[in-house]
């Protein structure tokens, strides 16, 4: 047919946009500044181990935390009325349509030494909490910015469940504990597992987070990449090389995510 | 139980709104200090500094400019590039649908900075300089995806009889697509567009490194955390905010009108 | 099939992805004629409308239409329409601007469409539903606009693609007899796409039996049931005893070890032949020398007869009766001269046509509902 003909112009267009750029990533990474070969920019990324270390480690944290508050979260407003549920899911959402350095910006106002939280404290007659520049503050701003991408798919794939078969659980003799552990929670895995995938990949590789809530001394992947490229150590060859470990990464993490997958449910994924 | 559940959504609501409101708050700060948690009465002095403040009013324009292009543009692409994957074979499609995930699963600063290698590249080559013009490409990019997952979920819904029902009764294939087939995946093509629109506004990541010296809001935003932010974001923010919701319902209200919920393609991913 | 042919198809093969679909297809349609194309499903039927419709363009042969060859005509051009499976309403117009679409494709004038739409949907009897959704019509109503739809663009040949397969079987019945009715009014040829044969049997002028790409015979619907050419034929249409037996001379035939007078000739001498014997042919008598004889091994009531099946020396056969036989007993089966049929063996002889592991549930029509051709 000729409808294939329709996708040319998009076809030329991730060639040059999606294609080429991620070659050149690569071919940054493996030559020095003169252009020449070398090994060199990668081996430098193994310096830096302990900044991925962290990375993955607060990223991982946050991704935990999201999954811990937001799967109950996710399970309520799915036992909900229809009509409430819409109005909560948009609840959710609606902070993401403000800008995410605002709300993060908005953070630091309440836990600065002198910020809200601690000035609340002290009306209460309580001691003061240093909370901001920690590695704390870094978690609380990745949970806070990305909680809603681990709520809805949660969200979505909870409110597919077919009652019926909770009810055929109930029928065959599991009580309500059961029927979560055994029925509902594997059912949902697909939801987790998209959930974790797109809270974590964004957590591990933020830059602003941990500049604005970490202060200097927490420094994340992100940092790193943004310095080589547009900072004070400018040297994009390191920075590419850092990238493709940091993509690299993130694909084999994924694809360890879609082997739990065992039904392959998770559509419009990486299948790479 | 059910009083132990509402104090959970009580308490998470208030965790996701908390930061918002005072945000909103100080927006009506009267302080001329811009301290940002010292309140000292009610006053709306940011919301006309805000509208005099020309390189916030330049940054606001450029944003939009950039959102309403990225939006059309990817849209129409994006469109085409759709009709044209449902088409296709089998294995040709699993490999474009997989490029074409790659924007959205890789972090978006791997996305900006391998753009920003590419455009600096090219104005090497080319002559010229990153700015406008880049960040339009560079957003047409990250949003092109999302409107092709929002779009083939509605082709595959389609029946597929439908486009040949329309020639069988005298439509040459073009005006058939026209007549049938786009008014049927038009609600797609909306939602993609809608999601186009809002992503552009709010990226910061990827245009941080496309953006040469032009300014968007959110670089703007990002270039004042790192000093002071003024009150008067504040107010931009809630005028934004206050957009956004209204926007929400009047969609919430064609939706319940329909009674077809159409649930963002995000939750699919 | 005396008429001149309207639609003919000729040495027509298709396949996809390496399957054959279609092979050697030859097939003319007489103008203002009912033909049913009837096989299971995957049996090319579905391919060879769309090839008349223009969907499907096959790999060698030609498709003529009133002489003309329109191979290469795109589907818009043709002048014939087609009633989907699904129907394929246009989800986003109503009643009326479905059953106009093809019209005002044509520039026709309002006041005609008008004229038209009316007159169609009183066909159809959907008169007061002009400005209802088509996404709120029940199966049996959005099927009528189908038809009206196809009708309005005044087709020379209307093409219907399995029309009632999603209905229930009363409302399947009613719209049999209202098809016909409009064929009839319109003079309209029809070719009809079904894997019910009672569906084809009641409605065409002729029916196409066709299993694995190929016809397996063209007849009335007499013809076929009466006589079958082959053993696909007999089991697909109605029920059969199919034994193995031998032609002893003109009129004579030898089966289950016995020699039955028979009407048939024209065999070759001791020619091994396939014998039908329809359930519903076979007489019971008491048992005797005279007669086969064999023991009821299962009864099923099925409202206007029992359904028994009868051992015979180890070869079980269906009879259908309105005596009733206990399991168990022992009966004589007579089978006049007339009620038997004999056919040259084929690649489907042995295949079809024993009860032994005969099942209330085994029924042709309910095999695996694969999706239907392409």
């Amino acid at each position: 047919m000729k409808a294939k003909s329709a996708s040319f112009p998009y076809l030329v267009w991730m060639a040059v946009f999606i294609i080429v750029p991620t070659a050149l990533v690569v071919i940054f990474a493996f030559t020095d500044r003169s252009g020449k070969f070398t090994l060199m920019n990668l081996e430098e990324v193994g310096q830096y181990s302990n900044v991925f270390l962290r990375s993955i480690w607060l990223g991982a944290i946050a991704t935990a935390v999201c999954l811990i508050l937001g799967y109950p979260l996710a399970y309520l407003i799915a036992k909900t009325r229809a009509r409430q549920q819409n109005v909560l899911i948009l609840l959710v959402m609606l902070p993401m349509w403000m800008n995410f350095l605002l709300r993060t910006y908005a953070w630091m106002t309440l836990l600065e030494d002198s910020g809200l939280i601690n000035r609340a404290l002290e009306g209460l007659g309580l001691p003061a909490m240093h909370m901001i520049n920690t590695q704390g503050a870094v978690v609380l701003g990745m949970v806070y910015n990305y909680i809603p991408y681990m709520i809805l798919p949660l969200y979505s794939i909870l409110t597919k469940i077919d009652g019926s078969v909770i009810e055929a659980a109930e029928d065959l003799g599991a009580n309500a504990r059961t029927v979560f552990f055994r029925v509902t929670m594997p059912m949902s895995m697909p939801g987790i597992i998209s959930g974790v995938t797109m809270v974590f990949v964004p957590a591990v590789s933020t830059f602003i987070i941990s500049k604005m809530l970490g202060g200097g001394g927490n420094l994340l992947v992100g940092d790193l990449i943004d310095m080589q490229f547009l900072g004070s150590a400018y040297n994009p060859n390191l920075g590419s090389a850092i990238s493709l470990v940091l993509m690299v990464l993130i694909l084999i993490c994924m694809g360890i995510m879609n082997q739990f997958d065992e039904n392959g449910a998770m559509e419009g994924g990486v299948m790479v | 139980m059910k009083a132990l559940s509402r104090v959970y959504l009580f308490l998470i609501f208030l965790f996701l709104y908390a930061p918002i409101a005072v945000l909103i708050v100080f927006s009506f700060n009267a302080s001329t200090t811009m301290s940002r948690s010292v309140w000292s009465g009610f006053s709306f002095r940011w919301y006309s500094i805000l509208f005099q403040d020309q390189m916030l009013l330049d940054a606001l324009r450029n944003t939009m400019l950039i959102a309403a292009t990225a939006a059309i543009v990817s849209t129409v692409l994006g469109t085409a590039a759709a009709i044209g994957i449902f088409g296709m074979k089998k294995w040709t499609k699993r490999v474009v649908m997989n490029v074409t995930n790659l924007p959205m699963v890789n972090p978006d600063i791997v996305t900006g900075v391998s753009l920003m290698l590419l455009f600096t590249f090219a104005a090497r080559i080319l002559g010229g300089s990153l700015g406008m013009f880049s960040l339009v490409l560079a957003h047409i990019t990250f949003c092109l995806p999302y409107v092709i997952l929002s779009i083939l979920p509605k082709l595959g819904q389609m029946n597929p009889n439908l486009f040949e029902a329309a020639q069988d009764l005298g439509c040459n294939p073009l005006s058939a697509f026209f007549r049938v087939v786009l008014p049927e995946i038009f609600p797609g093509i909306v939602t993609g567009m809608i999601m186009a629109f809002t992503l552009s506004i709010d990226d910061f990541v990827i245009s941080y490194f496309t953006s040469g010296t032009t300014q968007t809001l959110p670089i703007f935003i990002y270039s004042m955390t790192r000093k002071r932010v003024s009150p008067e974001i504040n107010a931009l923010s809630t005028l934004l905010f206050g957009t956004i919701i209204v926007l929400l319902l009047l969609i919430n209200l064609r939706n319940s009108k329909d009674k077809k919920p159409s649930r963002a393609p995000q939750m699919e991913v | 099939m005396g008429e001149p042919a309207i639609v003919s198809l000729q040495d027509i093969a298709v396949s996809f992805d390496g399957e054959i679909v279609l092979k050697d297809f030859n097939l003319s349609i007489g103008d203002g004629e009912f033909v049913t194309l009837l096989g299971p499903s995957g049996c090319g039927k579905t391919t060879t409308l769309r090839i008349i419709g223009g969907f499907v363009r096959p790999d060698s042969g030609n498709v003529f239409f009133n002489g003309k060859k329109i191979n290469e005509l795109p589907p818009h051009k043709r002048e014939v329409n087609t009633i989907f499976q699904k129907y394929a309403l246009f989800p986003h117009l109503n009643v009326y601007d479905n059953v106009a679409f093809g019209m005002r494709i044509h520039k026709k004038s309002e006041s005609e469409v008008r004229a038209t739409v009316h007159e169609m949907l009183g066909m159809v009897n959907l008169g007061r539903f002009e400005h209802r959704n088509v996404n709120l019509l029940s199966g049996g109503q959005q099927q009528r606009v189908a038809i009206a739809r196809a009708l309005a663009n005044n087709p020379k040949v209307l093409l219907l693609d399995e029309p009632f397969g999603a209905l229930d079987l009363k409302l399947r019945k009613d719209m049999q007899v209202e098809l016909k009715k409009i064929q009839k009014q319109t003079g309209i040829t029809f070719l009809f796409v079904t894997h019910d044969q009672e569906e084809a049997l009641s409605m065409s002028d002729t029916v196409v039996v066709m299993d694995k790409g190929a016809i397996q015979q063209i007849g009335t619907p007499q013809d076929i049931y009466n006589e079958p050419k082959n053993a696909f034929v007999a089991e697909f249409i109605g029920e059969s005893n199919i034994l193995d037996g031998i032609m002893r001379e003109d009129f004579l035939v030898e089966f289950a070890g016995r020699n039955f007078r028979c009407v048939d000739k024209g065999f070759t001498h001791n020619e091994p032949v396939d014998v039908v014997i329809r359930p519903e042919d076979i007489d019971i008598v008491p048992p005797d020398e005279n007669h086969l004889t064999g023991v009821v091994t299962d009864t099923n009531f099925k409202g206007v007869y029992f359904e028994i099946i009868v051992d015979v020396q180890g070869f079980k056969w269906m009879i259908q009766t309105t005596d009733y036989e206990k399991v168990g007993a022992k009966i004589g089966l007579a089978i006049q001269p007339d009620e038997i049929h004999i056919m040259h063996k084929s690649e489907y002889s042995g295949s079809f046509g024993d009860y032994s592991s005969f099942s209330d549930e085994m029924d042709p029509d309910a095999l695996p509902k694969e999706k239907e051709d392409v």
